[in-house]
């Protein structure tokens, strides 16, 4: 079957949506450990939106946000990013590193990420897509392999510019998921933004039996 | 006072003889901006792939840098620019992130998006009259229909003037 968001009805619009929330839960956990913390998620808004849109959901084009990408294969194939706005990532790098709380009133250029962050950032980002990916695989029984992350800091359009051209060669549209983790007065919020190939889509709509 | 028009990924616009032409955030699409100094036209495309060929979903051509050119000098010409008189520069075609590994064929997607780019302005005998691409940074382009000057802002990379 050639697929198209266009052919996609209500019930697979549900499925994929379950995957989502599976995935950013899985991935909440995951945060959880990492931090020894509590991490509460607020129920993720998931969306199959045009591209156009999703700069205007995140923001701006122009605003700074850093983003951890990879890429995965297998059974299952496509791209995913990690995006943080640069706030949130100064707070989850001190709730991972033990180090002071950014003064949230400041701007945080880019340039201000130290090495020692940038890692920590990548490696935040790896564990959260890979858990996430983790949940696909398991809820599909479909195999998935990440890469290894690479991380950036710059603006918005130009970080979603990556995955985006990959996919633009097949479709106008993407699936992208919104979830805020919240540990007591930190809140960090994160947008997925998990990009399975065209194929992919018709392989797990597949594997579960939908189509 | 100079209104603001936003061209958005994979979109194109052309203005006459006020305001500024925008696009925001280019990574590795390019910017291209064509002018017509006597008549004051400016169009500004934002492209996402080389080329329009050999891709099945290609029925917006301002994603393609191929059909994108074409259908600014279409646009341009019908608003009577004369096409010898319109030069072009280029931004953008950045590689964002630095991959270690070749992951796949993706990863050299801006330079491809440069070198189509000044492939078919070549065709159409538009010349290139500046060009800031490549590097590893993100690129906000405004295009001054005024003068045809183009400002290129960066994040930690400074501000340049075409």
């Amino acid at each position: 079957m050639h697929f198209s968001f266009n052919e996609l009805n209500s019930l697979h619009l549900d499925v994929l949506k379950e995957i989502g929330t599976i995935g950013a839960g899985n991935a909440a956990t995951s945060l959880s450990k990492l931090l020894n913390k509590r991490i509460d998620m607020n129920v993720p808004e998931i969306k199959i939106a045009e591209f156009k849109e999703i700069e205007n959901i995140l923001g701006s084009a122009d605003t700074i946000v850093t983003g951890v990408y990879l890429e995965f294969s297998g059974k299952i194939k496509g791209n995913a990013l990690f995006l943080l706005d640069t706030v949130s990532a100064k707070n989850l790098v001190s709730l991972l590193l033990g180090t002071e709380r950014y003064d949230e009133s400041k701007e945080k250029p880019c340039t201000d990420f130290t090495e020692l962050e940038v890692s920590a950032i990548e490696e935040i980002g790896n564990i959260l897509i890979s858990s996430y990916l983790n949940a696909i695989s398991s809820f599909t029984g479909l195999s998935v392999k990440p890469t290894v992350p690479y991380f950036a800091c710059d603006m918005l359009g130009a970080i979603l510019s990556v995955p985006l051209i990959q996919y633009g060669q097949t479709s106008d549209k993407a699936l992208f998921i919104e979830t805020e983790f919240v540990n007591g007065s930190d809140r960090v919020k994160s947008h997925f933004i998990v990009i399975p190939d065209i194929e992919s889509y018709t392989i797990i709509l597949e594997s579960l039996g939908v189509i | 006072m100079n209104e603001v028009v936003k061209v958005g990924m994979a979109d194109l616009k052309v203005i006459a003889e006020y305001g500024i032409l925008t696009t925001l955030g280019l990574g590795s699409c390019v910017g291209i901006a064509l002018y017509d100094k006597t008549t004051k036209i400016a169009g500004l495309a934002h492209i996402m792939l080389p080329s329009s060929k050999l891709i099945k979903n290609n029925q917006n051509k301002a994603k393609f840098a191929d059909t994108a050119v074409e259908l600014l000098l279409e646009i341009m010409t019908d608003m009577k620019a004369s096409k010898r008189h319109i030069t072009a520069k280029i931004a953008g075609g950045a590689q964002m992130f630095s991959f270690k590994e070749k992951a796949s064929e993706l990863l050299n997607i801006g330079e491809r998006n440069v070198l189509a780019t000044i492939e078919t302005l070549n065709q159409h005998n538009i010349p290139i009259i500046a060009q800031d691409t490549g590097g590893s940074y993100g690129r906000t382009i405004e295009l001054y229909a005024e003068n045809g000057i183009l400002i290129v802002k960066t994040i930690g990379h400074g501000i340049k003037t075409l």
